[in-house]
């Protein structure tokens, strides 16, 4: 192969294929084949009723009434979490990484005054402006105040989940703001006017015809076509003249580094950068949360967050931001909304340290077979039954009922927090403030009494057992029975584990030989 | 509220809602007992991973493989002293006061990592590099001179690398620009570049 040839990869004109070769895996490349699927309708997510609890049952219902799309999802979602698997079992050092990440958040978090300070001290000496907001409307207030003292009417923005928190794009949009996301999945969903459904794939659970009429809607492409290849080059041509012709860029912050004042962002599209460096105005919006110490502790974070996230090594773009360009401005919003306050919560304050990397949605059953967007609230997923209710504790008050409680979650969080033990945390606060349904509450009143006590529970089981055997089928599938929507109920054991224990291992314990 | 109470009331919070732990800042290791000992192998194997490539010179001498790679191909910028602008404009010289968007219309975009990381494959670029930022995201490719002496093998050597006190902008490059945000499928050139290739070779002399 001469020279030439070698060095001449191809622009694409739009069509590639299958995209890139098979065996690369990196960014959130599936690592298995997704057979062809759709068209089929997409399921919405839940109703939102004023301030009524979130009905995430009733929307993810309507989910797995919809096969394709149930399919694809959970079986991208789970192919993530095994690349994830995958990309740990190469690190030796994997789980002291986790610790140390707990051990630094945990560190952070308890002097969050004095890193704060520290952050602004070195950002300021840098030539950043820093503004400080109470909550999502001072953040609002003060981005569009900045857009406007520059006169700026385009916005371009890399994804954020602080931004969605605050629905900043809704806010700046009624202020006359053309705000323009540029990663691939936010700006479908922004096409769609639907949230992000995943913190890192935000329109995971939309198949690629879903797509092809997003964009045949709003870009005016081929409603026919659902090639991956061409819907994304299509996005990427629509997008360009945008980027070029914007007047301010902004972009989330995924840590924020006191040793040196910077902020780092993380993507797989450089679209952050792109939203960054190309106009003459760069705004971040930052979660009290995202500070770090110093460098040494980043490397920790940026080893762990992509493995985490999408079983890839790292993001493609790893972009630290210390200061302003030469000629331009450059501001950091520093936000709390609620975040003070959920550091007070014995229990929950330690739910601060997530780096949204998404890993609990990945390998939680709920999530991936309901949907991101049947929660109904800004974060989806186990990590969301803990910080919604922090919110709005009566909205999303049903939100913590939506987990099997297999702890799978605590095992998969780079930071380890104990998701499911703070689930189980939330049901309690929830029940104790009255949240709940009277119904539930009886049953669980029924349950606790049972469970807490040995002996009576014992009494209970091969009753329970022998009951579940011999019930007719409609006593257990009616809709008293939430559990059995759904799913079938497991086979009866023959004995319970008690009896099996006295029968093979007697009184001692030791083995019957 | 101005600003200046919001920050006075958060740090209020702060230290109102404090969790009862003081616990101390661990320490971070390097983590490199078990680091490759053929720093550029394992650099090289990540990027391809990771959707690079290497520039082979097949034997010749670097500088004339990078032009070769650059030959015929529309418009080429530069930031590399080991590649000049021609007076055709073919081959333009970046310079550090250029319109971030007068790279728009580029090809292939050449730049110098200040180093590599053999975790990852990643090149790290800053804006002395770039000249102009957007140098690494508007070129349609992107051609990255590196120096094989200038690997470090983990992110933690990474990160006690000067360039992060230095510089108002440095990026860890990996691979091209990526999305799979359509059903898992992978495609290159999401926003930034469709391709990233490495060419080592060292700076030159004087």
């Amino acid at each position: 192969m001469s020279i030439e040839n070698q060095a001449a990869p191809t622009t694409p004109a739009g069509r590639t294929g299958d995209g890139a070769p098979a065996n690369l895996t990196h960014g959130a490349g599936a690592s298995v084949t997704m057979p062809p699927r759709g068209p089929e309708p997409q399921p919405r997510g839940a109703i939102i009723r004023g301030n009524h609890p979130i009905d995430q049952q009733e929307a993810a219902r309507r989910f797995m009434a919809a096969p394709q799309h149930l399919a694809m999802h959970d079986q991208r979602l789970w192919d993530l979490r095994q690349k994830r698997d995958k990309q740990k079992d190469t690190i030796e050092e994997w789980e002291d990484l986790r610790q140390l990440a707990s051990d630094i958040k945990t560190h952070t978090l308890t002097h969050l005054d004095t890193y704060l300070e520290q952050f602004e001290r070195n950002a300021k000496a840098n030539g950043v402006i820093v503004h400080w907001a109470k909550d999502a409307d001072e953040h609002n207030r003060i981005a569009v105040d900045i857009l406007k003292s520059k006169n700026a009417k385009r916005l371009i923005k890399s994804k954020s989940m602080l931004t969605e928190e605050c629905g900043f794009r809704e806010y700046a949009g009624d202020q006359g703001i053309d705000v323009v996301e540029t990663d691939l999945g936010e700006r479908i969903q922004q096409l769609d006017d639907e949230a992000p459904s995943h913190v890192v794939v935000p329109a995971v659970h939309k198949l690629r015809t879903d797509v092809a009429e997003v964009f045949a809607r709003t870009l005016g492409s081929d409603p026919n076509d659902s090639d991956v290849s061409y819907l994304t080059e299509q996005q990427r041509e629509h997008t360009r003249p945008l980027i070029l012709t914007a007047d301010a860029g902004m972009t989330g912050c995924n840590f924020a580094v006191a040793e040196t004042g910077s902020v780092v962002v993380c993507t797989n599209e450089g679209n952050a950068d792109l939203s960054a460096n190309t106009t003459g105005l760069h705004i971040v919006s930052m979660g009290i949360e995202k500070i770090i110490p110093n460098l040494n502790s980043l490397a920790v974070f940026v080893r762990m967050l992509s493995r985490s996230a999408l079983g890839s090594p790292i993001t493609q773009y790893t972009s630290h931001f210390r200061g302003p360009r030469r000629g331009a401005e450059m501001h950091i919003i520093i936000v709390d909304n609620g975040r003070t306050d959920r550091l007070g919560l014995e229990k929950f304050w330690t739910s601060l340290k997530c780096i949204r990397c998404g890993a609990c949605m990945n390998t939680c059953p709920v999530f991936r077979r309901s949907g991101g967007l049947s929660y109904g609230a800004t974060y989806a997923g186990p990590i969301g039954l803990i910080i919604d209710p922090t919110f709005n504790r009566h909205k999303y008050s049903t939100l913590p009922f939506s987990s099997t409680m297999n702890g799978s979650c605590t095992n998969v969080c780079p930071v380890k927090i104990n998701i499911h033990e703070q689930i189980a945390d939330w049901r309690q606060v929830l029940a104790e403030n009255h949240e709940i349904p009277a119904f539930k509450k009886s049953m669980m009143k029924a349950a606790g009494a049972l469970l807490a006590s040995p002996r009576l529970y014992r009494a209970s089981l091969p009753m329970a057992d022998s009951a579940l055997r011999h019930i007719p089928r409609f006593m257990l599938y009616n809709r008293m029975n939430t559990w059995t929507r759904g799913r079938e109920m497991p086979s009866v054991p023959k004995e319970t584990f008690h009896q099996w224990f006295k029968r093979t291992r007697g009184k001692d314990g030791k083995k019957k030989s | 509220m101005s600003s200046t109470d919001s920050r006075a009331a958060i740090f209020a919070a702060i230290r109102a809602n404090r969790p009862n732990v003081q616990p101390p800042q661990p320490d971070v290791p390097l983590f490199d007992t078990k680091a490759p000992t053929d720093l550029v192998a394992a650099f090289s194997d990540m990027l391809g991973k990771m959707g690079g490539s290497v520039l082979d010179p097949q034997g010749q001498y670097p500088i004339n493989a990078l032009r070769a790679a650059v030959a015929n191909k529309g418009i080429i910028a530069t930031a590399v002293p080991e590649l000049h602008g021609d007076p055709s404009l073919q081959i333009r010289q970046v310079l550090p006061d250029m319109d971030p968007h007068s790279l728009a219309n580029v090809e292939i975009g050449v730049v110098r990592a200040a180093f590599g990381v053999a975790e990852t494959g990643s090149v790290c670029l800053t804006d002395t590099e770039l000249q102009v930022n957007t140098l690494g995201y508007l070129p349609q490719h992107l051609i990255v001179l590196l120096d094989p002496a200038r690997i470090v093998p983990n992110l933690h050597h990474a990160y006690r690398q000067p360039e992060f006190h230095e510089h108002n902008y440095a990026v860890f490059q990996t691979g091209p620009s990526a999305t799979a945000d359509i059903e898992g499928v992978l495609i290159h050139g999401a926003q930034g570049v469709r391709s990233l290739r490495v060419l080592f070779c060292a700076p030159q002399a004087g």
